[in-house]
């Protein structure tokens, strides 16, 4: 582990600083009183266990947009249906404290009148099988997706496109009631997570934890990709496709492969985001979004991970900030925001710290 | 018609099917001396016969150059034999059994040849050594990328390498930052920690200056022996320098070969390229 992170003093701050939060945090909000400066409100604690599952999202886009060169505008998806297959086994849980009291179905199938549980919902009751759904659906559909679209070459703007398109197409899917994801609406009002109430604050405080460790986990992962002669042909690729086919090796399957991982990290993030949130509806799948969590990425700084994450808290802040201060700014600061960073800051936050960084270097040399 | 020829194709005398030989992992056969022939290929592009019964085969340990003026096919006959392009009709094989033709462009290389391309490619933002490393032989599937670190003997092969291109100075430095010339080098590095029988050079020589050219012609000519090398050139007084066998291209045929001496003087060759 240490090996992976040797010379990589941005990674190695960012785990500090989230291991310090886990440990931090759950003491600022369970042992020191409400009435001192420093308590932190559960609703902070779970606004900051958001913020991580977004830092891990990011990683994902960072490693395959910052290394491997695809601008993947559908991200969103993989998070989306992480997300649903945890939102799937918290519905389960509630068995009969619905509003309709019916132990067997969730509430939106008996308010449509199904009278069984469709097939694609049998097994979400165990966790573990839940967990396994988890990484296996979105991982699924990114192998399918890039299976296809890699061994055709579709490259660059083409791809963007259709990735976009992929989250559009899946979010109209969503939407629709027969498809037994609770439509319009989604899934929601859930009770617990293996048996902790979900609004207790020691749950709250678990799955910010949770999300600390996935993140660390999560970069340690990507960190050790991207050290390999597998991260090193992954930039070749970036720069010069073509030339990567030449010296033998085949592009598609690196691709393949780094795009799935990519996804399941995404399902994993979304997974963590649901009992946290809430709610799961089809508006995870919108384009917006995705094309948002790619504006995190090029704010932190692309190609270096720890900066994905970086801006990813940064601009969720901003977010939050901004629609409680002044809910109409936040669009357009957002789409400023992109504007600025790519005609200024093309490395992102990260790039502006390495360069004042060579300034102060060069002031006292 | 078309049965006919498909029938006399069949039982030409020095058919060799791929049933009867494997072609994966094989090392090519060179009994015979040659290591890379074409026999009439032809490829169009919507109507333009871009090579056209293009004949042509290169001997093992040759070093040869092909010269041609503009639109001569030298560049598609290049992308024909490393699998970028798929000729309409003929025969491309490695070795006297090897059918290159259905063969991928990774495969290719891996069977052997490599391809250096007019603009130096180099992957600007790895230091020289990772480009090397990059294209050394060795199993370059996914996993065993991921998994992979320097051995030893692979590490001595890189420093051979990085001495017989003259980098071992920058071999830590970014490739991004090196000279044109320098690229080259490294691009031709890149070609040997491949492990190649056969290089494919495309116009080494351009945009250099005149003592980067004599060293790149000191290159090529240590490397042929080991290596089959073939170049490909516009500019004559490099072709002079290493060429001993030189093949004119015009219109996607071949015009002439020979020696340079002989070549010059051919009257059709002074008339599509040199006399212009």
């Amino acid at each position: 582990m240490f090996r992976i992170l040797k010379g990589d003093y941005g990674g190695q701050i960012l785990i500090a600083i989230v291991i310090a939060a886990c440990a931090l945090v759950p003491y600022l909000n369970l042992y020191v009183p409400a009435s001192s400066p420093f308590h932190l409100s559960t609703f902070t604690v779970t606004l900051l266990g958001k913020y991580l599952t977004y830092a891990l999202l990011a990683l994902s886009v960072d490693l395959v947009w910052g290394y491997l060169g695809i601008l993947s505008l559908g991200h969103g998806a993989f998070f989306a249906l992480g997300g649903y297959a945890m939102g799937m086994y918290l519905m389960r849980q509630i068995g009969d404290r619905g509003v309709y009291g019916n132990p067997e179905l969730p509430d939106f199938m008996v308010f449509l009148n199904w009278d069984a549980l469709p097939w694609f919902w049998q097994g979400f009751d165990m966790f573990w099988f839940a967990m396994l759904m988890v990484l296996f659906v979105p991982g699924l559909l990114a192998y399918v997706f890039g299976y296809l679209a890699f061994r055709s070459r579709v490259t660059g703007v083409y791809l963007s496109i259709i990735t976009q398109a992929l989250t559009y197409a899946l979010l109209l899917a969503f939407f629709r009631n027969e498809m037994g994801f609770g439509g319009n609406n989604g899934l929601t009002d859930f009770k617990d997570i293996l048996g902790f109430n979900l609004q207790s604050d020691a749950t709250r405080i678990g799955l910010f934890i949770a999300s600390g460790i996935a993140l660390i986990l999560g970069y340690l992962s990507c960190r050790a990709i991207v050290a390999s002669r597998l991260g090193r042909v992954a930039m070749a690729v970036r720069d010069s496709e073509d030339r990567v086919r030449f010296i033998g090796y085949r592009v598609d399957k690196v691709k393949l492969a780094i795009f799935t991982f990519s996804a399941v990290l995404a399902g994993v993030a979304g997974a963590l985001y649901v009992p946290q949130v809430g709610i799961i509806n089809p508006g995870e799948f919108s384009p917006l979004n995705s094309i948002e969590l790619v504006i995190w990425v090029a704010v932190g700084g692309r190609g270096t991970l720890y900066g994905a994450a970086l801006g990813a808290i940064v601009v969720n802040y901003a977010k939050t900030y901004l629609t409680g201060a002044l809910p109409e700014v936040w669009l357009f600061a957002l789409g400023s925001l992109f504007v600025l960073v790519t005609l200024y800051l093309p490395q992102g936050i990260v790039g502006l710290m390495r360069r004042r960084q060579k300034e102060i270097g060069h002031e006292t040399a | 018609m078309k049965q006919l020829d498909t029938l006399r194709e069949i039982m030409r005398p020095d058919e060799v099917f791929p049933f009867v030989h494997s072609q994966k992992g094989l090392e090519p056969i060179t009994d015979r001396g040659v290591i890379l022939s074409l026999e009439g290929v032809n490829k169009s592009f919507d109507g333009f016969k871009a090579i056209n019964d293009l004949n042509m085969a290169i001997d093992a340990g040759e070093l040869r150059c092909i010269i041609g003026p503009n639109g001569a096919g030298k560049t598609t006959m290049m992308d024909i034999i490393t699998g970028k392009t798929v000729p309409d009709t003929g025969r491309v094989r490695f070795g006297q059994t090897m059918n290159l033709l259905g063969m991928s462009e990774p495969e290719i290389a891996q069977a052997g040849i490599g391809r250096k391309f007019q603009k130096p490619t180099v992957f600007e933002c790895l230091t020289v050594a990772e480009n090397l490393e990059l294209a050394m032989h060795g199993d370059k599937s996914v996993w065993a990328t991921f998994r992979a670190t320097l051995s030893g003997e692979q590490q001595d092969h890189l420093d051979k390498v990085l001495t017989t291109i003259g980098l071992q100075e920058g071999a830590k430095g970014q490739a991004g930052s090196l000279s044109h010339g320098q690229k080259q080098w490294l691009e031709i590095g890149m070609l040997l920690m491949q492990r190649p029988h056969v290089l494919l050079v495309d116009e080494p020589a351009a945009g250099m200056t005149h003592q980067e050219m004599d060293k790149t012609t000191e290159l090529l000519n240590a490397l042929a022996g080991d290596h089959t090398v073939v170049v490909v050139e516009h500019d004559m007084d490099f072709v002079r320098s290493i060429a001993r066998r030189v093949t004119v291209l015009h219109q996607g045929h071949v015009l002439a070969e020979g020696t340079m001496d002989d070549v010059q003087q051919d009257q059709r060759v002074i008339e599509v390229y040199l006399g212009e």
